[in-house]
């Protein structure tokens, strides 16, 4: 295999990472003003992926990273391509980084509600960008001789990108919700259960919807991928056994169910990486957006000596905090 | 325009970016030392410090990570033909950084703030030098791809016309970097250290708390004195690197126009701009300008025009002269004020020394404000470096002016940097606020939850700590 395929797989590795872990962290932030009613239980939600959450976005940052030094040509178009779109998704980073770490830190009403909402609306509008961006680079923009972008803001909400946003969304409620079951008590994990249950069965139906769609893109006729059944079996997994008290096991289908959908959409991606609608001969690949086969050894040496020991200390980190958190007894904050 | 734009836009976020990064290196580093004399002396105020300076720690690391990720974004999204250019090189030591460096940092972040209740007191003690070594990590793989813009090495260009790397030790070794990074990683612990004495100053000027904050003022200052001292060092080494290898820069830092053997030392000037190559020297040093930038009592220092006629022989007409007023006035600042730090840390040592610093009013008052200080150095060194290194975005590969997004238009980033700037002067308030809410009023807190932390038996249900 030459190494800009095993680094292809390695930005793909990266990028479901980002979801799978990421992923239950955007549901829990969008999802923890509905599943907690009280400031207590709101809390209690939130510290749910306290530990972890900062830890998680890294794979953001090293699946950008990746790109840029293995595929610098594709980091180029893509990021400049998208520069509106990634101008949204930095201001709900923002919002959302910060909103963890200030939110609790004053005693106001207005204060932590207003935090509360930031939270919300970074974590739904992240996973629902960052999924039009990924559906774009399938379904296809308009990229030109140069491999510059030529289109406008509007060329980027292309139906296919849509619906890809609204899938990964759908998925990240959904695994937020399975986390959350799986790290609470009582009510609040009650109705994390519920949550899982209903925002399940629509996701059965979107996740459906987009594997038809992107069927139709990559004109696959009507044989469905391995990816694709694997992947909506996962769902109805996650919504089955979200009401069965198994919540470990809902959670491990919700997280493949991610894993399927990112996976799913690289596999048809691949050998290219960016596909111009102005012309397939624009497209770009793994062989034209590459980086010099010396600096694929170097970072391929780093990643096989590196990811290991990232892998060990974080799973490590979920080991150390495994307990449930239940309401204090004593809800004085 | 839409370059301009570009440029302002990467300016302000960077300074932004880094008026965060530093504290953040700083404190995460006096904070670890804080935690080891509790954990060494059992000492409980040395706990209480710890929590309360590692919760002025975390305010700060929440916007240092938002903000560096505009950093990293902004190379693809406004300087997409750079990214292309370059990323064959500079890519590999950002991806280095986030897999050797961020993944430690905020992992054992969240270890560590979560951990007090759960891990043994020397594992939970272990994770807080992971974090601060995370955070001098991340700054050692930055400033190896900021050096390589200065000063490139270890590659070639392709047949695409590409740089591909050939030589990744050469960007370990390159000289740019390694006193680039030991000048920022000084610069950051004079941050910290100024931030904590400040900090501390105003406790022991309002007479509470006496105890732990002279305290928290002497290992502020015994780490201060000694990292001033080398960083003058430091300082004055890297000068002499950059200008070996970007005589403009230290050139314009000077506004040396005409070339010199032996050069005299302007310490302030009347004009000297692009317009004005005869400025008006208020106080000129003998010497002391060779000293600086060759090391030697009668070196030479080449001027700004016959830089310019070399630059245009090698590199074809244009303008290669940096903005002159930004290098002159930046170096300045940074010398000036360094200086001035100098002075305040042995001032504090000499209080120490005669047991003296908690009712030193006037130097408590000093201290206080001179927590500006180190962030008007910060800025002045980056002003410094990069506009000095104008007109290229790569010294002598690529020019700034040909290196943005093709793709991106004016009206985009006039979006953009409004709202970048808009978010940043919120997020500025917000932290700012906060800081001082904590400085304030922190320290009950920091004592309740250490007591409420003390009195928990093993295996109770977990603090929610957000």
């Amino acid at each position: 295999m030459h190494l800009h395929t095993i680094w292809f797989v390695i930005v793909v590795v990266f990028w479901i990472g980002f979801f799978v872990l990421e992923g239950f962290d955007f549901g829990v932030g969008a999802l923890h003003r509905v599943i907690g009613r009280s400031e207590t239980e709101r809390r209690v939600a939130i510290n749910t992926i306290g530990p972890w959450w900062d830890g998680n976005e890294v794979w953001l940052i090293v699946a950008g990273a990746a790109m840029f030094a293995a595929f610098p040509g594709w980091y180029a178009t893509l990021f400049s391509a998208l520069y509106l779109a990634l101008v949204l998704v930095l201001l709900a980073l923002f919002a959302r980084g910060v909103s963890f770490e200030y939110r609790g830190k004053r005693e106001s009403a207005r204060w932590r509600s207003g935090w509360s909402w930031a939270l919300t609306i970074g974590s739904i509008l992240i996973p629902l960008l960052i999924g039009v961006g990924l559906g774009d680079l399938l379904q296809g923009l308009p990229i030109n001789r140069n491999h510059n972008f030529t289109g406008s803001f509007f060329d980027l909400l292309t139906g296919y990108g849509l619906m890809t946003g609204v899938n990964l969304l759908t998925l990240c409620l959904l695994h937020g919700a399975t986390f959350m079951a799986l790290r609470t008590t009582d009510g609040i994990r009650d109705r994390a259960r519920a949550a899982a249950g209903r925002i399940g069965a629509v996701a059965i139906v979107v996740n459906l919807a987009w594997a038809v769609w992107t069927l139709v893109v990559i004109g696959g006729g009507t044989v469905p991928q391995p990816t694709q059944i694997f992947g909506l079996i996962a769902v109805i997994f996650a919504q089955r056994l979200s009401s069965s008290g198994t919540d470990g096991w809902a959670f491990i289908a919700s997280a493949f169910a991610i894993a399927a959908s990112i996976g799913q959409l690289f596999i048809a991606l691949y050998p290219n990486v960016m596909v111009s609608s102005t012309n397939h001969a624009y497209n770009l690949t793994v062989n034209n957006a590459a980086s010099g086969h010396y600096a694929l050894v170097v970072m391929t040496v780093v990643a096989v000596l590196l990811l290991p020991v990232v892998l060990l200390y974080q799973g490590w980190s979920f080991h150390v905090f495994r307990q449930r958190l239940t309401t204090p007894p004593t809800s004085s904050q | 325009m839409a370059n301009d734009l570009a440029r302002w836009q990467f300016a302000t976020t960077s300074v932004y970016h880094f008026f965060f990064v530093p504290v953040t290196i700083g404190l995460a580093f006096l904070v670890a030392v804080l935690q080891t004399t509790w954990y060494r002396t059992g000492d409980p105020e040395y706990k209480r410090m710890t929590r309360f300076f590692g919760t002025l720690l975390l305010i700060n690391v929440a916007i240092g990570v938002v903000t560096g990720l505009v950093q990293e974004f902004e190379f693809g999204m406004n300087w997409s033909t750079y990214s292309r250019y370059v990323g064959g090189v500079f890519g590999a030591p950002l991806a280095m950084e986030g897999l050797a460096a961020f993944f430690l940092e905020s992992t054992f972040l969240g270890l560590w703030l979560f951990g007090w209740d759960r891990l043994p007191k020397r594992v939970h003690l272990a994770c807080i030098w992971a974090v601060s070594i995370g955070s001098m990590l991340s700054a050692m793989f930055i400033l190896m791809a900021n050096s390589w813009m200065q000063h490139p090495v270890g590659y070639k260009i392709d047949k695409a016309g590409n740089a591909v790397l050939t030589n990744i030790w050469a960007l370990f070794v390159n000289p740019t970097f390694v006193w680039g990074y030991a000048h920022v990683i000084l610069a950051s612990l004079v941050t910290g250290c100024l931030v904590m004495l400040a900090v501390s100053a105003w406790y022991l000027r309002t007479r509470t708390h006496v105890e732990p904050f002279a305290r928290t003022a002497k290992v502020a200052l015994i780490v201060l004195i000694p990292t001033i001292v080398i960083q003058l060092s430091v300082g004055n080494q890297l000068g002499e690197i950059e200008n070996r290898y970007q005589p403009m820069k230290i050139a314009a830092a000077e506004a040396q126009w005409t070339s010199c053997k032996p050069c005299s030392f302007s310490a302030g000037q009347i004009g000297g701009g692009a317009n004005d190559k005869t400025p008006t020297q208020i106080i000129a040093i003998p010497h002391l300008l060779s000293v600086l930038a060759t090391g030697t009592w009668g070196g030479g220092v080449t001027g700004l025009n016959q830089l310019q006629a070399e630059y245009q022989s090698k590199y074809g007409p244009g303008n290669y002269v940096p903005d002159v007023f930004i290098q002159y006035w930046s170096m300045r600042v940074m010398a000036y004020l360094a200086a001035a730090v100098l002075l305040l840390a042995l001032w504090g040592g000499w209080l120490i020394y005669r047991g003296r610093l908690h009712s030193a009013r006037i130097f408590l008052w000093l201290s206080i404000w001179a927590v500006v200080t180190p962030f008007l150095m910060n800025t002045a060194g980056w002003l410094l470096t990069e506009s000095g290194r104008q007109p290229w975005i790569v010294q002598g590969l690529q020019k700034t002016v040909n290196a943005n997004s093709p793709s991106v238009s004016p009206t985009d980033i006039w979006i953009s940097l409004s709202a970048f700037v808009l978010a940043y002067i919120v997020l500025a308030a917000a932290d700012l606020g906060l800081m001082l809410h904590y400085s304030r009023r922190g320290l009950a807190d920091a004592y309740a939850e250490a007591a409420e932390a003390d009195e928990k038996p093993a295996g109770a249900v977990p603090a929610l700590t957000y």
